[in-house]
């Protein structure tokens, strides 16, 4: 995959951060000139891997959250959403639907959500280390659909 | 972000708007509580008309609010989902456990 663009981005593990970084990341792919529903889509990938980071990974430890954008010439948005926070011990179970270790107001659903709104997802994580999340979204765009 | 109610016989209704995340679904969970506690309505009406995004935060959100009004005796309906916030709530099994209304 050709990168023709990429942008980096680091961000206090705040939870205000939340909304910023979606949306940085969506207004960097609208170059792709995408649909309004694969901004959505978009959007929603980034939110559930950067929270984590916020509500999982730097729960207790300190650190930053290291976000990159690239866009390829095949089409693809890929993020990549990385932390060096308490990692995750099995990423198998982890991503499992419903499984999740924050208790009373989070659903487990994060890591299904990021899979049904991506096209591919990759985790890869170290105890005490960080994760690495990965979101690769391929934009069909506008163009795409119209006669 | 927009919390708005209207309290009509035992309904309380809570129409939501723009973003639902972990960041705003503190604020609004702490606010539905408060209302829950002070009107004890029958039914908890969550409608999602003006939710512009949402992500699993806000099915917590929901989740929660089903375990809190059920300790009051109170039951939950969600109304009026825009596609995104739907394929999220959908996602959850939630529909088995609370009343989806229909659009
Ligand atoms: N960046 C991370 N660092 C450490 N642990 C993580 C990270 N991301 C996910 N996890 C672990 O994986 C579990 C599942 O994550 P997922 O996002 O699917 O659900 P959740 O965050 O618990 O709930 P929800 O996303 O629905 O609010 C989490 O409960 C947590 O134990
Ligand atoms: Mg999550």
């Amino acid at each position: 995959m050709e990168v023709i663009n990429e942008m980096k981005m680091t961000v206090d593990p705040r939870s205000v951060n939340e909304g910023f970084c979606r949306v940085a990341v969506a207004a960097f792919a609208s170059q792709l000139d995408p649909t309004v529903e694969e901004i959505s889509d978009l959007k929603t990938a980034v939110s559930e891997a950067v929270t984590n980071c916020i509500v999982h990974a730097y729960k207790v430890k300190k650190g930053k959250i290291y976000i990159t954008a690239a866009l390829t010439a095949d089409n693809f948005v890929i993020v990549k959403v990385r932390d060096r926070g308490v990692g995750i011990a099995d990423v198998k179970k982890a991503r499992e639907p419903l499984f999740t270790t924050g208790g009373e107001d989070r659903s487990g659903l994060g890591f299904s959500v990021m899979e049904c709104f991506s096209d591919k997802l990759r985790v890869s994580s170290k105890e005490g280390k960080g994760t690495v999340v990965t979101i690769y979204k391929k934009i069909q765009g506008k163009c795409f659909h119209e006669p | 972000m927009q919390i708005l109610y209207k309290s009509e016989k035992d309904v309380l209704t809570v129409y939501l708007g723009g973003d639902i995340d972990h960041h705003t679904s503190r604020e609004i969970r702490e606010s539905i509580d408060g209302e829950i506690y002070k009107l004890m309505p029958k039914t908890l009406r969550l409608d999602f008309r003006d939710v512009h995004f949402m992500d699993s935060s806000g099915v917590g959100l929901v989740m929660g609010r089903y375990k809190t009004a059920l300790v009051y005796g109170c039951r939950v309906t969600v109304a009026n989902m825009p596609p995104n916030v739907k394929r999220i709530m959908q996602m959850s099994g939630l529909n088995k456990i609370i009343t989806f209304e229909k659009d």
